[in-house]
């Protein structure tokens, strides 16, 4: 690994990653990801194309989530428009579009709730700026519904806990209702659902790959890591966002995750048919579609009779493991009830590194100056551990076990406060560049401080989106496009391989 | 007859903030929350809810997280309305609870601390262009609607006194159904016409916040997702239907 180029510094000389920006309204209007086509709306259960009564479809649509979902119904009604989150969104921060300030983002669809749903509304609409389901109405439904990452910051802040998430997730629901979807989130659903993981890599690709990859190990360690695939009789069954089979920096994490199972003899295998951790029907808000993707995990772990199932580095699909998966695919009642069901590659190491089965050669990595990027929907959708706060404290322990420096940035844009990479929550495609840039930037700001500070040259995360976003993002901002690194990517560096192989190694288990 | 035309209007505005109210949460109670959302670090127990919900309740922890200009205006309103409330217990009850006679001598300020984090939150709504942005003409409204009420209540303890022996009669009259006549004071009329109106407005409005807090499934849910499988019955419809 290379050191990263200095930041460029020229104009941006140490910017408050929390600068509040005028407003600027209508900047981002034109911002807009590519539309679904036909085919890959009707895979999934939507209308092909904008049907003709969506209008009315829409309110339909609006009424049966408002008796489906509790916090739908509460967030709207309970706005007091104080103002607390009109700053916390990294969009807004980015762009100064104050349709990115959370509650207005909010109120392009309470406008039509209240018209519809409310008396004020519907009797005197100016005074509660009450609007009708415009074209236009859309058309900015469409544009900034998908400039939020459903990263649930301003949730913290709200008074009164509104999460903007779930509002969009019912905006995005409503939208492909009518036939207006996006490109992006709804063709990979339509993948994982057919094929079983995002990219559409085929079983007989996907063995190849990982083929390839054990022997690329043994070259650079000598040692028989194994990368198994569909093994009956495993304890273990890992599931892992699809980018770690194949792109950089990903797939260093995957040796990560494979050198710590093979350091304690796991008996441990992936799955073919659910080789996606990544479950992108959160993203449009569809309980169907979530439900539909996460039932090919609870298969695979039914017909490889594993014991157990952890999840690799994946921020928004540890938020449905941790959260959602009991609810949508359990009950998992045949799996071992001693582990949390599902658990955290990260909660099986540090577990592994509490009880002194795991040693480091920190000075591995001692090229490496590094800050930790907190996930937003690990951090503040989900968890890790017996106590509240573990999402923050395991990863950051793996860390500092594997690694001699390693620095936080600043204490309001970590942890609970954390922000997004800007690519999370179905946006992390090319045709919204633009503002996966700009809503980069108050991360790329407190990144370039404790660079400054501290010298800091390498950012974990733990996350597919996150890893890919900064890639891309990365350079923009004057950082080397490898200063993105996996948290198990530095146990793979640092880890020591010395297991001695018997024919009769105890599978090694952890109690988690 | 002006007697009458009151009488009326608080019958009418307890009525609408009652069952209003009760209607709400009655709406909010049933339905579903289908999965866990709570905004993490989140309570892993129950007790532990109650005390995550309590400190948004009494601290406004989040605001306070948030905006300390916003948390300390709406802070000391709501302290200072809670403070007002109680001190006007006195005109409903006879006798008058111990606790009521105790922070007499505090409602008075807490008037005047009311009118000031009113102005305050106000100023936020003109001054900050975020804040104005976000800003329907109800939310001015209401402000005026409670800014009118603050100050019509000073007027008559500092400035225009009525007969409130009057007044007290009136409302235990109201309650005991045995009418008495309201005093004519045209202060205490307006006063009294707002807090009406504030009644109704209630359950139709964004103060539908004060319920709503706590059926907010981000701060009341527990986590603990992987320990308790949780359903909603639609959800369990759906699974029947399907797998």
């Amino acid at each position: 690994m290379e050191q990263v180029k200095e930041p460029d510094r020229s104009e941006s000389e140490l910017a408050d990653p929390l600068e509040i920006p005028d407003l600027a309204p209508g900047c981002m209007a034109a911002s807009k990801p590519y539309v679904a086509a036909p085919e890959f709306q009707k895979a999934i259960g939507f209308p092909g194309e904008l049907v003709e009564d969506w209008q009315d479809k829409a309110i339909d649509k609006m009424a049966e989530l408002r008796g489906k979902y509790r916090s739908f119904r509460v967030f709207l009604d309970s706005c007091i428009k104080c103002g607390a989150c009109t700053d916390k969104c990294h969009y807004f921060l980015g762009t100064g579009d104050p349709k990115n300030m959370p509650v207005a983002r909010q109120d392009l669809l309470r406008q039509v709730y209240r018209r519809h749903f409310t008396l004020a509304g519907k009797y005197v609409p100016w005074l509660v700026g009450a609007k009708d389901l415009s074209e236009q109405v859309l058309d900015d439904w469409y544009s900034y519904f998908h400039q939020c990452s459903e990263c649930r910051r301003c949730s913290v802040y709200c008074p009164i806990g509104i999460d903007t998430a779930e509002i969009t997730l019912a905006a995005r629901e409503i939208m492909d209702s009518v036939g207006k979807g996006q490109k992006y989130s709804n063709e990979i659903i339509g993948k994982v659902e057919t094929i079983g993981n995002n990219l559409g890599l085929p079983p007989k690709a996907l063995k190849a790959t990982l083929e390839d990859l054990e022997e690329e190990v043994m070259e650079d360690t000598g040692v028989a890591v194994r990368f198994p695939v569909d093994e009956k009789g495993a304890d273990i069954l890992l599931v892992t966002p699809s980018a770690d089979f194949f792109a950089e920096p990903h797939i260093t994490g995957l040796i990560g995750y494979a050198k710590v199972f093979h350091q304690v003899g796991a008996r441990w295998t992936m799955s073919s048919y659910a080789s996606e951790a990544a479950n992108f029907g959160l993203f449009i808000g569809s309980y169907e579609n979530m439900r539909e993707i996460a039932l090919r995990i609870r298969q695979a772990a039914l017909d490889l009779g594993v014991k157990r199932l952890v999840f690799g580095e994946c921020g928004h699909a540890w938020r449905v493991a941790y959260s959602f998966l009991n609810t949508l695919a359990g009950p998992f009642d045949f799996l071992d009830q001693r582990y949390p069901i599902p658990q955290h590659i990260c909660e099986y190491t540090y577990d592994l590194i509490e009880r002194g089965k795991l040693k480091f050669d920190k000075s591995k990595n001692d090229h490496i100056r590094l800050t930790f990027h907190d996930s937003c929907n690990v951090a503040r959708g989900a968890s890790m551990g017996d106590k509240p706060g573990g999402q923050f404290e395991i990863p950051r322990a793996i860390l500092r076990a594997s690694c001699n420096h390693f620095y936080d940035m600043a204490p309001d844009t970590i942890k609970e406060s954390t922000f997004c990479c800007g690519g999370g929550g179905g946006l992390l495609t090319d045709d919204l560049i633009e503002l996966r840039k700009k809503g980069a930037q108050p991360r790329m700001r407190a990144l370039q401080q404790v660079a400054e500070e501290h010298g800091v040259t390498h950012m974990a995360a733990i996350c597919a989106i996150c890893k890919t976003q900064f890639s891309k993002v990365l350079p923009m901002y004057g950082f080397d496009m490898e200063a993105i690194v996996g948290v198990h990517q530095m146990v793979s560096n640092a880890i020591i391989l010395d297991r001695v192989e018997h024919g009769t190694v105890k599978s090694e288990g952890n109690e988690g | 007859m002006l007697t009458f035309a009151y009488a009326l209007l608080f019958y009418i505005a307890a009525a609408v903030l009652v069952g209003g109210l009760a209607f709400r949460i009655w709406e909010y109670a049933t339905t579903p929350a289908p999965l866990k959302i709570p905004t993490t670090p989140a309570p892993r127990t129950r007790s532990g809810v109650v005390v995550r919900l309590g400190r948004e309740v009494v601290l406004f922890e989040s605001l306070f997280k948030a905006n300390k200009w916003t948390w300390l205006f709406g802070w000391a309103f709501h302290a200072a309305l809670l403070v007002v409330l109680l001190r006007h217990l006195r005109y409903f009850t006879r006798p008058v609870w111990e606790l009521v006679v105790l922070i007499q001598p505090f409602g008075v300020y807490a008037g005047f601390a009311m009118v000031a984090g009113l102005l305050g939150l106000w100023g936020r709504r003109l001054l900050v262009p975020r804040v104005r942005y976000i800003s329907a003409p109800s939310d001015h409204l209401m402000l005026a609607l409670l800014v009118g009420i603050a100050l019509s209540g000073l007027l008559m303890r500092f400035v225009a006194h009525t007969d409130i022996v009057a007044v007290k009669s009136f409302f235990l009259g109201l309650m005991y159904f045995d009418w008495q006549p309201l005093p004519p004071d045209p202060v205490l009329l307006v006063h009294l016409g707002l807090v009406a109106a504030l009644m109704i407005v209630f359950p139709y409005s964004k103060l539908l916040h004060a319920p709503g807090l706590f059926f907010s499934p981000t701060r009341n849910q527990v986590d603990n997702p992987r320990e308790r499988r949780h359903l909603a019955h639609w959800a369990r419809e759906l699974e029947a239907g399907r797998s």
